[in-house]
């Protein structure tokens, strides 16, 4: 791990380097370690250090950038030198806004030191409670356990100078018979915050009451969805058009329907990368302080989030959401998300169906078609039928294909609890709750 | 060597070691602007031990005597944590003891092209694709790399590799109404990739392909809708069945599913063991071989991860399952000997099952005989959307373009095309595979797959097939 200190010492080294002309350093370090088991064992047991140093170097609106995990001054040199000629190379890009003037942040307790310590023994006796409890009901347990430490430093030639150190944490567990599985999964910046045989037995019950599915027709189906499943409908409108670059583009599902109702009006949702319920990030990869941003407000969308780019082109300051160079292309993301909770407990929305089906999980969802946001998928890890407010007999996994803008507007009760999960692309975290939708599409099944 | 002493030392049984270097240069252009013009490079060490029967993994940027030290000593306190939760003890199988150096053929190194030489042909190819008038974004772009490495392990093996990569591509969006459509080219997502040089892109000709490629964007946009939910007759393009061999091939041939491995992640196989030798998978015209010798193949190198020499084997013979992807380590749970499919995406990531080569060997067909011989049916090709159970049965892709067949010859244009099925169906139903004429060795560099994330590149030869009796036309 690298202190404040070292962190201004090394960023000011590569822009000394740049001397008169602008430039912007982003260091990425990590520590991470991962312990993973299948079939109630641990097969496999990894750790990894590294750091990324990226360098933008700019000649008026000329632009270039290099990365290098070197660090001695060889690397350094290189760096600079790769991207001097790659700003030389590259032609003038009219709409580039210019890098950030300095700006306060707030800065957001997110490191632990509990969680940066933690030993590969730690982990295997917790990945093993599970593994015992999965092998006493003659079940097989498979999942990861992993924690990490890192800090993202940004600095630039204007003087912007944003440090922000954090701990990472995930425990998520598959439990599997014959013909059942149940999967659970929770997300920290504490580890000890995981509540690891809370998640064992959350999947072994999945597990055991998933015994005997059975096949049913494709159609239209009310669903109970675990929060598991909303990570996705709100993460897919998140890659797929919660970026103003896709809204520019015209591939977005907001496009022209900005200040217009178009999902339930109990779904809220927005981004914010200070509340320390989430997993904080105070400033976005440009050093931009990362603003508060309702994206969808009782059901009426409200807009995207932008970086300094988009916004130059769409007349609109930035909100702090410009991602890593490497992912920049891909224009401004979402990565601190929320859904507004609603008053009902899963229970009650199971009450409250006289025929659906409860899903815990979605797999391996695609984009189909962006205007709406269809989604095709599978559902995976427990589906259950619901008769009479009751959860009657395990189902087989389904395919599905759905508008997620329409499940939005399908919601007939939002979960008053909410949970937050991380994404291993990009360590995107959304806490979410669960929800009933009604008219959601399945178009075929499985084994 | 002084990390595979000092693993024996405190007690590993086996140990191996990785130092890699990869440099990757990329350029990208939409809309006659350099979107992005970059360099990136990493390096780093990893070391794998194997105590008690348990492993570990550590790994670290810095190659330096006191950080090798450091991460031996981790992997070892890992492994030993690993055998706190221990299964059955690893047996490695036969020793490794490969020795040699293998670099990639190339005509050009690509690194050795200028990037103005590059940045022209990206420009040229963006005015080409600007003349159709009706495109909303044009892109364009071009990665090469260049990854440098050293294995070695405690049973003698000692193996140097230098491989290359060439990739590149364009794409049109056209936007009207509420369609959204986009044409690629050579491959889906604007990237085909091989290993080679910079005659790869050379052959690519984008520009050339530009107009082509965004008129049919534009012209999507107005095209009939594939029709709903029927079912026929489908053939398909070269690189969209080089994703249906990758997804419905490939992975569940991944004996580390079939074992569980990935159970909670990439998910498991339904080609269980028992299946092996005795399961007709597809039809007597489906043959498929992994492979890690083919020219241009992704999956093409001199030794995998482990130190096994590079070579081809069956996987479906006739339409019988014949054999798996496999590591040491699998493949003697198996009583046989690993195929050379272990593969590590960079120095801080352990080496997993990873598809090679996984091609569908040409047949007998000519791709305008099989036209003419189908009744009725949907040509699609370029892929748009994939995506498939954890056991890798029940599947869904969309394409970018289609065709209707009417009459033995191609008609009216179809936008928004799907089709669903089950694999072993699916592959049972394929009556014609196009002639070693029409095989490309097609290339997908985003194959995700274990935790931490890995990305491997992986290569899939294929010809267009046809199949017979498939659902299409799934969109709501």
């Amino acid at each position: 791990m690298i202190e404040e200190k070292g962190a201004r010492e090394l960023c000011e080294s590569i822009l000394l380097h740049c001397k008169s002309n602008p430039a912007e350093v982003t260091l990425q370090y990590n520590d991470a370690e991962l312990t993973r088991f299948a079939n109630n064992n641990i097969h496999q047991n990894v750790a990894e250090r590294d750091v990324e140093v990226t360098l933008r170097y700019f000649i008026g609106k000329q632009i270039g950038t290099a990365s290098t995990n070197r660090t001695d001054k060889a690397g350094l040199d290189e760096l600079v030198e790769h991207a001097k000629a790659n700003a030389r190379t590259s032609p003038a890009d009219p709409n580039y806004p210019g890098i950030p003037e300095p700006e306060a942040y707030q800065r957001v307790e997110a490191w632990d030191a509990i969680t940066a310590a933690c030993s590969p023994e730690k982990r295997a006796r917790a990945v093993g409670t599970v593994c015992k409890m999965a092998e006493e009901k003659g079940l097989n347990a498979s999942g990861a356990f992993s924690t990490g430490s890192g800090a993202l430093t940004v600095a630039n030639t204007q003087g912007v100078f944003a440090y922000h150190p954090q701990t990472t944490a995930d425990f998520q567990t598959v439990v599997m018979s014959e013909d059942s599985s149940g999967r659970s999964q929770e997300s920290s910046w504490k580890v000890d915050d995981l509540n690891i045989a809370g998640l064992g037995k959350e999947a072994i019950e999945t597990a055991v009451r998933g015994h005997n599915p059975r096949r049913i027709e494709p159609g239209e189906y009310s669903v109970v969805l675990q929060h598991y499943v909303t990570e996705d409908l709100i993460n897919s409108l998140n890659f797929y058009g919660m970026g103003a670059q896709s809204l520019e583009e015209g591939r977005s599902w907001m496009n022209d329907r900005m200040g217009i109702q178009v999902m339930s009006s109990n779904v809220s949702i927005w981004d914010d990368g200070l509340d320390p319920d989430g997993s904080p990030l105070p400033f976005d990869f440009e050093g931009v302080p990362k603003q508060r941003v309702d994206i969808v407000k009782q059901g009426v969308v409200m807009g995207p989030v932008y970086d300094r780019y988009s916004g130059a082109k769409m007349g609109k300051p930035s909100t702090g959401h410009a991602t890593p160079i490497s992912f920049r292309d891909f224009g401004p993301l979402a990565i601190n998300l929320f859904m507004a909770p609603g008053d009902s407990s899963v229970q009650e929305m199971i009450a409250s169906t006289k025929k659906g089906l409860y899903i815990n999980r979605f797999w391996y969802t695609r984009l189909v078609h962006p205007r709406d946001c269809v989604i095709t998928g599978m559902t995976r890890d427990g589906v259950f039928m619901i008769e009479d407010g009751e959860l009657a007999y395990p189902v087989k996994n389904l395919r599905y294909t759905m508008p997620y803008v329409q499940a939005l507007t399908n919601v007939d009760a939002v979960g008053k609890a909410t949970h937050i999960l991380v994404g291993e692309f990009g360590g995107i975290s959304v806490r979410v709750p669960a929800l009933k939708i009604h008219g959601f599409n399945f178009t075929g099944s499985t084994m | 060597m002084r990390a595979l002493d000092l693993a024996n030392l405190r007690g590993a049984q086996y140990a191996d070691v990785r130092v890699v270097n990869h440099r990757e240069e990329s350029l990208s252009v939409k809309d006659g602007i350099v979107e992005n013009l970059s360099s990136s490079e990493t390096e780093g060490v990893g070391i794998r031990v194997l105590v008690n029967g348990a492993w570990g993994f550590a790994s670290s940027r810095e190659i330096n005597d006191v950080e090798v030290d450091r991460i031996t000593a981790q992997a070892i306190k890992i492994a030993h944590a690993s055998g706190l939760v221990s299964g059955e003890k690893v047996d490695l199988g036969p020793k490794v003891t490969s020795q040699g150096i293998y670099q990639t053929p190339v005509q050009i190194d690509p690194f050795s092209v200028s990037m103005e030489d590059r940045l022209a042909l990206l420009m040229n190819a963006d005015a080409e694709l600007g003349k159709v008038q009706g495109v909303r974004t044009r892109q364009s772009h071009t990665t090469m790399l260049k990854e440098h490495k050293y294995f070695a392990n405690t049973e003698g093996a000692f193996t140097e590799q230098t491989l290359i990569e060439t990739g590149g591509g364009i794409q049109a969006t056209a936007v009207g109404g509420n369609e959204i459509q986009i044409r690629s080219y050579p491959n889906a997502f604007a990237r085909q990739q091989v290993t080679g040089g910079w005659e790869a892109m050379l052959s690519w000709d984008l520009p050339g392909n530009a107009q082509r490629i965004a008129s049919e964007a534009v012209a999507l946009l107005t095209a009939d809708p594939c029709p709903s939910n029927i079912t026929t007759s489908l053939i398909l393009g070269g690189s969209q069945l080089a994703l249906q061999v990758h997804e419905s091939c490939g992975h569940p041939t991944e004996l580390d599913r079939v074992y569980g491995s990935e159970a909670a992640y990439a998910g498991t196989s339904f080609l269980t063991t028992e299946k092996l030798d005795n399961f007709h998978y597809g039809s007597p015209v489906v043959n498929l071989t992994a492979d890690s010798l083919r020219p241009l193949g992704l999956g093409t190198f001199g030794w995998d991860d482990e130190g096994v020499p590079a070579q081809s084997s069956p996987l479906v013979r006739d339409g019988l399952f014949v054999g798996y992807l496999m590591s040491r380590e699998t493949a003697s749970k198996l009583g046989r000997e690993s195929n050379a499919c272990m593969r590590a995406s960079g120095w801080n990531r352990i080496p997993i099952i990873r598809m090679v080569n996984v091609s569908l060997e040409p047949g007998s067909w000519k791709f305008d005989d099989l036209i003419a011989d189908t009744e009725d049916g949907v040509y699609m090709e370029s892929n748009r959307s994939w995506s498939i159970d954890d056991k890798r049965y029940n599947f869904q892709f969309g394409t970018e373009m289609g065709y209707e067949i009417k009459n033995g010859k191609m008609g009216r244009m179809l936008r928004n095309c799907t089709y669903m099925g089950i694999t072993p169906e699916f592959w049972n139903s394929c009556d014609a595979v196009c002639n070693a004429d029409h095989w490309v060795m097609w290339g997908t560099p985003n194959c995700g797959k274990g935790q931490p994330s890995q990305v491997a590149h992986t290569g899939h030869g294929t010809a267009p097939a046809r199949f017979r009796n498939v659902k299409v036309g799934v969109l709501k």
